[in-house]
């Protein structure tokens, strides 16, 4: 449904930008409501509207009801409750919105993600009197596995509560809580009365005590998902045509970006081929032929030579192509009456791929509206879970968190679309350990050669971050990379509190230690214990042997304490190259910096640029003290090394770190042999 | 990529999958600006050539320069048209309202000719902006044996995955324009230099936003005589654009009525 008001001074309709909301939270809660308040304050509605909604609601013998605007079928109406969802085209002053109205009611909770899927942003609603119920916390849930990662929380239904601000605030505590939790941080916590228009474009007396935006503002600061160009290439086959003497590979890219001459791989199967031309209709005259396409775009590619090439099949650069496997690790929410179980029969489709496949083991089953775990035997309808799935043959993706697009994952039954998930890991075969393998195949993935702008992106966010806590900037960067972040830990006491912070916010995060082969046997202690602690793997990347070998040969095992050259060579084959690997594909670093830990880091911010890795580094720990950490880890209960006790600060390898005593600079126990200017290890490049 | 260049991307994407997924697929030409994007749409997609037949289910009542067209554009483009007829007026429901049984009408030739064709697809050029129960589509609807659509249970949909195994005997819609607008439409006419009937620009002060039946249908008060002029009458009109259809406005429920039994 579309509709028009006239607004002087709005930019011209195709550069305004166009962002999708989509409106969800439990039944009743006032979402149609909202909609039709939206549509009338900002004059929205087409004529002969309202007369026939007062109509339509007298006929009914009911006051004046806002939600029979898109509720517009006929059992919508008599049951006064939303059932599938629409969408209805409004303008603001500065953009385009397509308001996506979606169901409250459980039974229809797979037309309310049809809708949600569809959204650049969200507005999760929330009844003043009834608070945060089971569909808020399972709508909030599955807003972040459907990758809708701009939130903001309206709380309706004031007038209900006298305009209480004290019931604002506990609700608002509860959902920003609940919302952090699953990496979400809410742009806005609005109070309103959708029925009596308070803070939907007026901040009213009623809620004088409110200083933050209406909804209309609100709304106006969310902004359309980019197309994900910065990530490497993935072009799912849809068809091959051979309707003349051409050969064409068409299909739509998901991401990246694909040009003539390039050498790609097609994957499953890893063939190789160069791009020969981009076909467009109609023909374009010589000098405007395609060169190049990006994210995005449906395109027809043609090659360099005959391959076999087949729907399904992705095509990605030659330099970084897709993983492929037959045993699949997702996280999946389920719609189908039927359980999922093992044992369960799917068609798995990924991009324009499907096979059959099969449920090999359930993992963890939640329902999110209960917040309950439940037995892992089965995932009920609309409760999500971790399942591996064994499939019949094999199929291209990538982990959710190198790609978010290639990276979803569909399950059908009986015909019909019964679910969907996140890829959490690809196996070549149904290894249910097959971990470090899978690690190693998807280490192969390459980010995108150059982002633009990386300083320009961290000048923006850094002071955006620095009024965040720790937490609140790990769930924040989160959601503002896309791809993969990588968390480097030594197993300090910043370190483990930082662990302890991604686990509890629940994000998705690769957490890697370089293990030099000279660390202190307290240390691999805690590794082991660490790993039991939070009941993760951590990842451990170690030095080349092709280049440890010679290096020992040429220095001598303790070669390091000859000279500053010798310190940074050893340094740079057991830490720095390894450190390069472990961040090859990462879009985000995160570290345990604090700028005051030397004199070097004082220079440092709480996000910076990496232009050298072409990835952004956060800190979240940079304005913290040593002593808010200590405090830190002893009231979480977070395991810490034994050795910071016995007046060790920074532990790194056991023959370049000893003991300081008090009053000496933190990092005066690393090489101490060398002037305090010239520590960094490399590790932490600036300037 | 602006906006247009994204809507025919997705475009593009639906009707590929339309085409690779589905046994034996038509697309519904009605000869208004919509259906002639989505033929633009579909030599677009498949690179000049529009691999499957475009049909029109005459009522016999068209206007006659949508003959006209019909007649010039199917060589032009080289379409393989297929040109079925409407059952006459008398074997509709005589207890629906007049205009309803005209729309009946077309509901029961589709239903005759995609029987007769074979066709498990039908692409369709409806979008969401017209009427608040197209807003409620899927991009692949399920109809069932009668051409009826299960409103209360639609298959969820989403990520660019679409349903398109039906059931026996069902088949599916199609709608590769769900999403656009009528200004789009526009918008994209006027950059593609897509021809248009010209029934839709003014003369004499007045002009059709929407092509049915001649007998049906009305034309607004409207001086738009270029698709410039349209585009900018569009960004301030807060007419619907179906307003001058009879059908749409006879009860409260007429259009669910209709649509529920397989019309458009
Ligand atoms: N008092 C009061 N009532 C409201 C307010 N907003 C909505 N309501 C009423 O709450 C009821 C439910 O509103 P809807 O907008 O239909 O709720 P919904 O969230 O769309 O419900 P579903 O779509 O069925 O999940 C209606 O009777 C509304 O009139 C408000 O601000 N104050
Ligand atoms: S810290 Fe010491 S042992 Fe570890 S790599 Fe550097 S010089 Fe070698
Ligand atoms: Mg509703």
């Amino acid at each position: 449904m579309n509709v028009h008001f006239s607004n002087p001074g709005a930019a011209p309709v195709l550069q305004r930008p166009l962002v999708r909301i989509v409106i969800v939270g439990h039944v009743d809660h006032g979402k149609s409501t909202l909609i039709g308040r939206l549509l009338h304050e900002t004059g929205s509605l087409p004529d002969g509207k309202l007369e026939n909604l007062k109509a339509v609601s007298a006929r009914r013998g009911m006051p004046f009801e806002w939600s029979f605007l898109l509720d517009a079928l006929q059992t919508e109406r008599d049951q006064g409750i939303t059932i599938d969802t629409s969408q209805i085209r409004f303008r603001t002053s500065s953009r385009d919105i397509v308001l996506i109205h979606a169901p409250g009611h459980t039974e229809f909770l797979r037309n309310m993600i049809t809708g949600a899927a569809q959204a650049d942003a969200a507005i999760l609603i929330i009844d003043a009197a009834e608070g945060v119920r089971e569909q808020t916390r399972r709508h909030g849930y599955l807003l972040h596995l459907l990758g809708v990662r701009q939130v903001a929380v309206v709380v309706n239904k004031m007038d209900r509560v006298d305009y209480d601000a004290a019931r604002f605030a506990e609700i608002e505590t509860e959902i920003t809580g609940y919302l952090a939790g699953l990496g979400v941080v809410a742009t806005a916590v609005i109070p309103i009365s959708a029925r009596n228009g308070d803070g939907v474009s007026l901040r009213t007396d009623a809620i004088g005590w409110y200083a933050g935006p209406t909804v209309l503002e609100a709304l106006d600061h969310f902004i359309p998902a980019p197309p994900p160009q910065n990530l490497t290439l993935r072009l799912p086959v849809q068809a091959v045509y051979k309707f003349d003497e051409r050969r064409i590979i068409a299909g739509r890219i998901e991401t990246g970006r694909v040009a003539v001459g390039d050498e790609i791989a097609i994957m499953p199967g890893n063939k190789r081929a160069v791009v020969k031309s981009i076909e467009e209709w109609p023909v374009p005259n010589e000098s405007q032929v395609p060169r190049d396409a990006s994210a995005g775009q449906s395109v027809g590619i043609t090659l360099d030579r005959e391959l076999f090439v087949e729907r399904g099949h992705i095509v990605s650069l030659a330099s970084s192509p897709a993983a492929a496997g037959r045993s699949l690790r997702v996280r999946v929410f389920w719609l189908h009456q039927a359980p999922l179980a093992v044992g369960t029969k799917l068609i798995v489709r990924i991009g324009t791929a499907e096979s059959r496949g099969v449920v090999s083991a359930i993992d963890k089953a939640v329902d999110p509206g209960a917040l309950e775990n439940i037995a892992n035997v089965a995932i009920a309808t609309n409760n999500v879970g971790e399942v591996e799935i064994a499939l019949s043959q094999p199929l291209a993706a990538d982990p959710h968190t190198l790609n978010p697009l290639t990276g979803r994952v569909v399950l059908e039954l009986d015909g019909r679309i019964a679910g969907g998930s996140l890829l959490l890991a690809l196996h070549e075969s149904d290894v249910r350990q097959a971990e470090p393998e899978t690690i190693a195949a998807v280490a192969k993935l390459r980010a995108p050669a150059v982002v633009r702008d990386l300083a320009a992106r961290a000048a923006e966010l850094a002071p955006r971050f620095a009024s965040l806590s720790p937490v609140e900037r790990l769930v924040q960067f989160r959601n503002d990379v896309d791809g993969r972040i990588t968390f480097t830990t030594s197993f300090g006491i910043e370190d483990q509190a930082l662990l302890h912070m991604i686990q509890k916010s629940g994000i998705d995060v690769d957490v890697v230690t370089l293990d030099t082969g000279r660390l202190f046997p307290e240390t691999y202690d805690l590794w082991a214990e660490t790993e039991r602690h939070f009941g993760r793997r951590i990842r451990a990347v170690y030095p080349r042997h092709d280049e440890l070998e010679p290096l020992v040969a040429r220095r001598g095992i303790n070669g390091f304490y000859d000279s500053r050259e010798a310190r940074t060579a050893c340094c740079f084959v057991r830490k720095v190259e390894p450190l390069n690997r472990a961040l090859k594909d990462a879009q985000g670093w995160i570290t345990g910096l604090r700028a005051d830990q030397s004199a070097n880091r004082q220079r440092m911010d709480v996000v910076t640029a990496e232009a050298d890795r072409n990835l952004l580094k956060l800190s979240p720990l940079f304005d913290w003290s040593r002593d808010q950490v200590v405090e830190f880890a002893k009231t979480n209960g977070v395991p810490v090394n034994p050795l910071h006790d016995k007046g060790f600060i920074s532990i790194g390898c056991a023959p370049c770190t000893r003991a300081i005593r008090p009053g000496e600079p933190e990092r005066a126990g690393r090489w101490w042999w060398e002037d305090e200017t010239k520590k960094e290890c490399g590790l932490h490049n600036r300037g | 990529m602006d906006r247009l260049d994204d809507l025919e991307a997705q475009s593009v994407f639906i009707l590929r999958e339309a085409f690779a997924r589905l046994k034996k697929v038509a697309l519904l030409w009605s000869l208004g600006k919509d259906s002639n994007v989505m033929i633009w749409l579909a030599h677009k997609a498949f690179f000049g050539r529009v691999p499957f037949p475009v049909m029109h289910v005459d009522t016999g009542k068209k206007f006659a320069e949508m003959y006209a067209f019909r007649e010039r554009y199917a060589k032009e483009w080289n379409l393989d048209l297929i040109v079925e007829h409407c059952p006459p007026i008398e074997t509709t429901d005589p207890t629906l309202p007049p205009a309803a049984r005209y729309a009946a009408r077309k509901t029961e030739g589709l239903k005759l000719a995609r029987a007769k064709h074979g066709f498990d697809g039908v692409i369709t050029g409806i979008r969401r902006d017209e009427e608040p129960t197209r807003a409620k589509e899927r991009v692949f609807s399920p109809r069932g044996a009668e051409g009826i659509w299960d409103v209360r249970d639609q298959p969820p949909e989403f990520w660019n995955h679409f349903n398109a195994s039906p059931p026996q005997g069902a088949h599916l819609r199609v709608h590769p324009i769900l999403h656009w607008t009528e200004a789009d439409i526009w918008a994209y006419t006027r950059r593609e230099n897509i021809p248009i009937i010209p029934l839709y620009l003014s003369q004499n002060g007045k002009r059709y936003r929407s092509l049915g039946d001649a007998d049906i249908t009305s034309p607004i008060a409207s001086d738009a005589s270029t698709i410039d002029e349209i585009i900018t009458e569009l960004d301030a009109t807060k007419v619907p654009e179906r307003s001058g259809r009879a059908m749409d406005h006879e009860s409260e429920d007429a259009f669910e009525r209709l649509r529920t039994a397989g019309y458009l």
